[in-house]
């Protein structure tokens, strides 16, 4: 478990999930990640239903389901109310939905959402089609997956249409962060979603959760599908903001796609024919266009250590820096309305700013004010964190 | 308090800013607009301290003001016409998760024909949400229907949303003079809404929870039973009103010359004013007739409802709407207290629909009527083969039989042609 993580459950045990059920995994972790302080919503679907039968519930945090295609809608009214209260900044709010709550029937209240500039992360659990009505397609379902409503047959061969490209979408609405992720990657998730909420506006995770029941698969495969959804390139797992590509998860040797597609009974006519070899190779071009695309074969690198294969962002030239001694820097420790500094490998930044930094104090153990380099290097994260901060001078010695 | 000069649309705003809702959340809808462009403008020049939100639907509208109530804060929308029916799956929602969300709804005709004009379809086709539905007479019951709207809702017995309803141009665009008390009367009359439960980290709670056959029939029933103390709950409300603002205020109903009366009027809207005008007039032939102006619909109040109809002979339902293939909603409603064997006949007429003016001939005509009708349009024209209207009709129909229809309408631009 990364450091600085909420120990207890917020996404408690005792739900009626499936075995194996990616989507669980996934709340549990966006909700540990996430932390005591924040709201959440969620659409109609299987984790709600799930997680919430009268009189038992998995959430140890605020939470409200509403309707299937409102779980945007209702997460800015619930900032609307926090801004009015003044509590914006104590209480994050998070909005979670299926591929297909947010893809599809709740699309127009998602892109209201982003326009508005709100200050919500939401979250969407991608299992690829409408489960809890019985597996039928999405417009996250992918190319030649079955549903039951894009069966294969004669005249088919599942879904004809590509994944709809929402994280792109998001980043056409100017979201502030957009990122990708798999359950196979619970540090990286984590990170994403810590990361996700020191950012003040829309952002936009959208997670990898299989499904074993409507995907077809043996339920103790749901994390080695997906990692190969990752290591195929079929599910590149990247980061914008603001708009600009900041970091793409490398995949060292490309696995063929065959690798992640067999054990699923989704796409299992294509195995059975000759022409099911073409559809193959179509689902092969479409994994390489990602590794193309976000570069996500050079320069393989120790797949073990999640901050050291996110590309660095360059660092924003600094004017003349000023020098902060030790002392110096201890008084910017973010109390009582003060300016919050930390230094890191010799750089003062500024994290005033930040929510993750409020009174100074970062999950409870760290402060401001002071030389975090040794406290870095321990942290779920990397230095990574601090790009795009204020950098404010040197530490002296 | 202050008397002005104010448009229908501008009582109301100036009504809900009164009330300080922390969050206003609309999409617009014509004849809707203007209350929630007034209530932007005082945000805008920072008169009103509310968040405004801009929404992307009125099913996103009423979604953010279900969030924030259920944060624990006050909140306004303000629709009409489709707008209304959009919101129509949210709002059963914010009943069944017992927010007070207030709204008003801006009475609009329903589409298809596409018609911005007023009539009541709207509002009438969401009476099984669990919304209360007070409708206003004129500008001044619509503004002082707000605050009422907001005690009854918040009101811990009851825990509802509420809509005030006032007639689309009608009501909403006509200019009155209308009493807006001072803050603090209102302050005096609305206390703070204090939420039994909030979606608040210091005490997490999960709302909206998924429920099966073993409690879902409970939940339905402790709905119906907080409607029924809606009934208490706007009676006192209504007379503490009157207390405070020294006005009337007819929270449940109002009877008009009901005293003797043989022959009730009974509506509900701007309408009930011309049927007041037909009782006067008659009433200076002799004639005994009362009218009772139905404020409260959802709750339905049957009690007084019977009360202030027993004595009468003949109760007249005038509505605008219907429940297509049965008969006009209110009337069922009326009927259904009145049904014993020295009962007055209750007989139901449907008028005023897409901006039909309803006029005192409109209401002379209801009172020739000498049969038990159930919903018989009033000022129907006689021709009904618009061109395009009856189109679907007549390509049914065989050459010879059509041939023997009644004359059709002179050819003109169908309204359906487009």
């Amino acid at each position: 478990m990364p450091k600085g993580t909420e120990t207890a459950h917020l996404f408690a045990s005792g739900h009626t999930a499936c075995s194996g059920c990616g989507q669980s995994l996934g709340a549990r972790l966006v909700m540990r990640a996430a932390g005591r302080n924040i709201i959440a919503t969620d659409a109609t679907g299987c984790l709600e239903v799930f997680s919430s039968l009268y009189p038992f519930s998995a959430w140890e945090v605020p939470w409200v389901h509403s309707l299937f295609e409102n779980s945007a809608a209702v997460a800015s009214g619930i900032e609307a109310a926090l801004k009015y209260l003044g509590k914006l900044d104590q209480v994050r709010v998070i909005a979670q939905g299926g591929d297909g709550s947010t893809a599809d029937i709740g699309f127009g209240a998602l892109s209201g959402l982003w326009e508005r500039g709100q200050d919500v992360l939401y979250v969407c659990y991608d299992n690829e089609a409408y489960m809890n009505t019985g597996v039928q397609r999405s417009g996250l379902t992918p190319y030649g997956a079955t549903t039951s409503t894009t069966p294969s047959g004669k005249l088919s061969f599942g879904k004809a249409q590509q994944k709809k490209d929402l994280p792109m979408i998001a980043v056409a609405h100017g979201v502030r962060y957009v990122a990708t992720a798999s359950v196979a990657y619970p540090f990286d998730l984590d990170r994403k979603v810590k990361k996700a909420l020191g950012i003040i506006g829309p952002k936009y995770i959208q997670a990898y959760v299989p499904c074993p029941l409507g995907w077809r698969h043996d339920s103790a495969l749901t994390i080695q599908l997906a990692k190969l959804v990752v290591e195929t390139g079929i599910y590149p797992l990247f980061e914008y903001e603001d708009g600009k590509l900041v970091g793409v998860r490398k995949i060292g040797k490309k696995k063929p796609v065959e690798e992640y597609l067999r054990p699923q009974g989704r796409f299992r006519h294509l195995f059975e024919t000759e022409a099911g070899k073409t559809e193959i190779a179509r689902i092969q071009a479409l994994a390489d266009a990602n590794i193309e695309r976000f570069g996500l074969i050079e320069k393989p690198k120790d797949l073990q250590k999640p901050q050291d294969i996110i590309e660095k962002p360059a660092e924003k030239a600094a004017p003349t820096l000023r020098g902060f001694t030790p002392k110096e820097l201890s008084t910017f420790d973010g109390r009582q309305g003060r300016p919050a500094y930390i230094a890191y490998k010799g750089k003062v930044y500024d994290i005033s700013a930040s929510p993750l930094w409020r009174g100074g104090i970062h999950q409870d153990q760290h402060l401001a004010g002071r030389d975090l380099t040794a406290e870095l290097a321990e942290a779920p994260h990397g230095e990574e964190n601090l790009a795009g901060l204020p950098v404010m001078g040197e530490l002296l010695p | 308090m202050v008397r002005k000069m104010l448009e229908g649309s501008q009582a109301v705003a100036q009504a809900v800013a009164l009330c300080r809702p922390a969050v206003i959340c609309a999409y617009p809808i014509t004849p809707q607009t203007h209350i929630v462009a007034e209530l932007a403008d005082m945000v805008a020049s920072g008169e009103l301290k509310s968040v405004y939100v801009n929404a992307d639907s009125e099913h996103s509208a009423a979604s953010v003001c279900l969030g924030a109530s259920a944060t624990g804060v006050r909140t306004f929308t303000s629709t009409s016409s489709q707008g209304l029916l959009l919101m129509g799956e949210v709002l059963f929602n914010i009943a069944g998760m017992r927010l007070p969300v207030v709204l008003s709804c801006v009475n609009r005709a329903v589409s298809a024909p596409l018609n911005i004009w007023n009539d009541q379809q709207d509002s009438l086709s969401l009476r099984d949400s669990g919304t209360i539905q007070l409708y206003a007479e004129n500008n001044q019951e619509a503004a002082d229907l707000i605050y009422l709207a907001y005690r009854v809702a918040e009101d811990h017995r009851v825990l509802l949303p509420a809509m005030v309803c006032l007639d689309g141009y009608i009501l909403s665009h006509a200019w009155e003079a209308v009493e807006i008390p001072t803050p603090k009367e209102v302050d005096a009359f609305l206390p703070p809404y204090s939420p039994l439960y909030k979606l608040d980290p210091e005490e997490p709670r999960t709302f909206g929870m998924y429920a099966n056959p073993e409690v879902y029939t409970e939940a339905r029933y402790m709905l119906q039973r907080a409607m029924e103390e809606a009934v208490t709950a706007i009676q006192e409300a209504s007379h503490n009103f009157e207390l405070i603002f020294s006005r009337p205020m007819p929270g449940i109903l109002e009877e008009y010359r009901t005293e003797d009366a043989t022959t009730v009027i009974l509506g509900m809207g701007s309408l009930v004013s011309v049927a007041k005008d037909v009782a006067d007039e008659l009433r200076g032939q002799g004639e005994k007739v009362g009218v009772v102006k139905l404020v409260s619909y959802r709750p339905f109040p049957k009690e007084m409802v019977y009360e202030a109809l027993k004595g009468a002979s003949d109760v007249l339902v005038l509505e605008k709407g219907i429940s297509l293939g049965s008969a006009g909603p209110l009337l069922l409603d009326v009927r259904s207290v009145l049904h014993g064997p020295h009962q007055p006949r209750v007989r139901g007429f449907v008028c005023g629909l897409g901006g039909r003016d309803v006029t005192r001939q409109t209401i002379k005509a209801a009172l020739a009527e000498k049969e038990l009708v159930d919903a018989r349009f009033l000022d129907l024209k006689a021709d009904l083969e618009l061109e395009g209207m009856g189109q679907a009709n007549r390509d049914r129909q065989p050459a010879l039989a059509r041939g023997a229809r009644r004359k059709r309408a002179p050819r003109k631009e169908g309204i359906n042609s487009a």
